[in-house]
């Protein structure tokens, strides 16, 4: 079975998408799912609805608004702009941003229920142990929620991977700059190379089977104190 | 004089709170309840867990909470076991243990060392905490609050979620806490037998508020106490081993204005040990018995005559030099002995345990 050199692009440029963008939502998503899980504020349930929204919206309609906040007259188009930084539609950056939104949830909603899951009592505990509540959440929360990440981190990576429509929307095609193995695919099958189309489909596959034989065979048993 | 001042005022839809106390800054005050008496409310009020809207809040002079001033739960120099251990499931024993300690800057009053072997967990050490057994779990909880050197230990209800195998395996590490500790110890129970066997202090809360307060000697013999204690009702009285009799198997007990003999439990001479005298197993005559099976008869004078739970019953509490005994009887022997305060009694005790 042989790969050209533009589907091996594509899989290579998937890869560094998925990655940059878990990073990232590692990042902010561990704040966000902090917050939904320990506060008692009634702007919880708007901002869970508003982190959710991805899960059901036409990955066409978020690209829409998302490719209108970026382009020139957008806020974020205005912004980079004031930055000095090129407009970020059909770009590999724009392509990142986009995903951030897209995959949120399922970054969120795992280490949300992980948080949720240790409960009170082991913050307590820390605090009674003379820990601050920063050093509390690096000390006790966040390796108590562990396999959360481990979770969240694999759907947000394999989500991210499968994104379609928001990238058409944001990226359009272009070689190893917004062309994912996704749009490669759609590609080969437009222009009836099944058997481009096969090969990059069967890598899909095993890739999409794999990554959740790891989550449902090796994840890690949730301990509970 | 240390002293730990408290004054908390709650209300919660369903719950409301209102006490002010004065609790000793030495030895263990036990908080006793039924569940909803606002026990562990009072506990985590006291460690900051929980804030009372109104509230003040001192201990051996340091103000830790008042109108203007909530310090951090992290910032008060206290150690806290909670009713289930709560180790950390993610260290080991030993990572338990040195978590605390390694984010305690005061000088180490307990050592590590010292709450190790006070607790009995050295063989522990290296294990995984989810492969302990409920008790020594437990004492793991223990050691690790210890471990902060706190200038109070607070403990809610460390034994309640524990069966009675393991709560005899514990309580002999609590009497140690209490008797080679320094630090005072606030101790939330349900359990009379717990408060009769650790306490020196008793505070008694019902729906929020303190129904009794005092030293547990003193608190256990009053007529009024208004905490139903049923069967459990006594008194403790604080004495030493002073004989054995090797032929009979018995010890004798020599407490301020009296000894009794029980049963020999090995203890050296000189040990400090703490009785109970349940009312029920005691009777009164008007004059001393002969030939009676009863091994323990103390001369003594009514001092004051109320009532118990049931209408059949009395209390009759009775002087026996600097102590008191509390005997339940019933009203009509109370008439047919036409006892009243003054007149001298003999306490015939039945039954006698060691607390």
């Amino acid at each position: 079975m042989q790969l050209n050199d533009s589907d091996i692009q594509a899989i290579w440029l998937t890869v560094r998408l998925a990655s940059v963008v878990t990073t990232i939502l590692l990042v902010v998503g561990t704040p966000i799912a902090w917050w939904l899980a320990r506060t008692r504020s009634r702007w919880k349930g708007p901002l869970g609805a508003t982190v959710a929204l991805p899960l059901v919206l036409p990955p066409s309609v978020l690209g829409f608004y998302l490719l209108l906040a970026m382009g020139p007259n957008g806020p974020v188009g205005k912004l980079t702009r004031a930055l000095g930084i090129e407009a970020l539609p059909f770009t590999f950056w724009g392509l990142v941003l986009a995903s951030v939104f897209y995959s949120l949830p399922f970054m969120v909603q795992p280490l949300q229920n992980a948080f949720e899951t240790i409960g009170d009592r082991p913050l307590e505990v820390a605090a009674t142990l003379r820990a601050s509540p920063l050093d509390t959440f690096f000390t006790v929360a966040l390796p108590m929620a562990l396999p959360g990440y481990f979770t969240a981190s694999i759907l947000t990576f394999a989500h991210t991977v499968g994104e379609f429509g928001v990238v058409l929307m944001i990226g359009g095609n272009i070689p190893g700059v917004t062309r994912v193995a996704s749009v490669q695919i759609y590609d080969h099958v437009e222009a009836l190379e099944y058997s481009q189309a096969h090969r990059l489909a069967a890598v899909m596959l095993i890739f999409s089977f794999l990554v959740l034989l790891i989550l449902y065979a090796w994840r890690p048993n949730s301990r509970k104190g | 004089m240390d002293r730990i001042t408290a004054r908390f005022c709650i209300n919660w839809p369903g719950f409301s709170f209102d006490l002010d106390l004065s609790l000793p800054g030495r030895g263990v005050t036990a908080i006793f309840g039924q569940s909803g008496s606002g026990k562990t409310t009072l506990l985590r009020c006291i460690a900051g867990l929980e804030r009372a809207q109104k509230g003040f809040l001192s201990f051996n002079g340091d103000v830790w909470q008042n109108d203007r001033i909530f310090l951090p739960v992290h910032k008060r120099p206290l150690g806290y076991v909670f009713q289930e251990a709560s180790l950390f499931p993610h260290l080991s024993v030993l990572g338990n243990l040195r978590y605390g300690l390694t984010r305690s800057k005061v000088e180490q009053k307990v050592s590590l060392d010292q709450a190790v072997e006070l607790l009995g967990i050295g063989h522990l050490l290296e294990r995984k905490s989810e492969r302990l057994s409920g008790g020594e779990r437990q004492r793991v909880g223990i050691a690790r609050a210890l471990a902060v050197s706190p200038r109070i230990l607070l403990m809610d209800e460390p034994l309640a979620s524990l069966d009675l195998t393991r709560k005899q395996e514990i309580l002999p590490y609590l009497e140690r806490l209490r008797d080679e500790l320094e630090i005072p110890v606030l101790y939330v129970t349900h359990s009379p037998d717990e408060v009769g066997r650790l306490a020196n202090y008793l505070v008694a809360l019902e729906s929020g508020t303190v129904v009794a307060q005092g030293l547990l000697t003193e608190t256990l013999a009053r007529l009024d106490l208004k905490i139903s204690l049923g069967e459990k009702r006594g008194v403790v009285l604080d004495g030493v081993i002073a004989e054995r009799d090797e032929t009979w198997h018995l010890e004798r007990v020599v407490f301020p204005g009296g000894s009794l003999w029980m049963r020999d439990r090995g203890s050296p001479l000189g040990c400090h040990v703490r009785v109970r005298v349940p009312s029920g197993g005691i009777s009164l005559s008007l004059v001393q018995q002969e030939e009676s099976s009863i091994l323990n008869m103390l001369p003594g004078e009514v001092e004051a005559i109320g009532d118990d739970d049931h209408p059949a019953n009395s209390l009759v509490r009775v002087r026996i030099g600097e102590s008191v005994l509390l005997a339940r009887i019933t009203k009509r022997s109370a008439a047919a002995l036409s006892l009243k305060p003054g007149l001298p009694v003999w306490a015939q005790i039945k039954s006698v345990v060691v607390a």
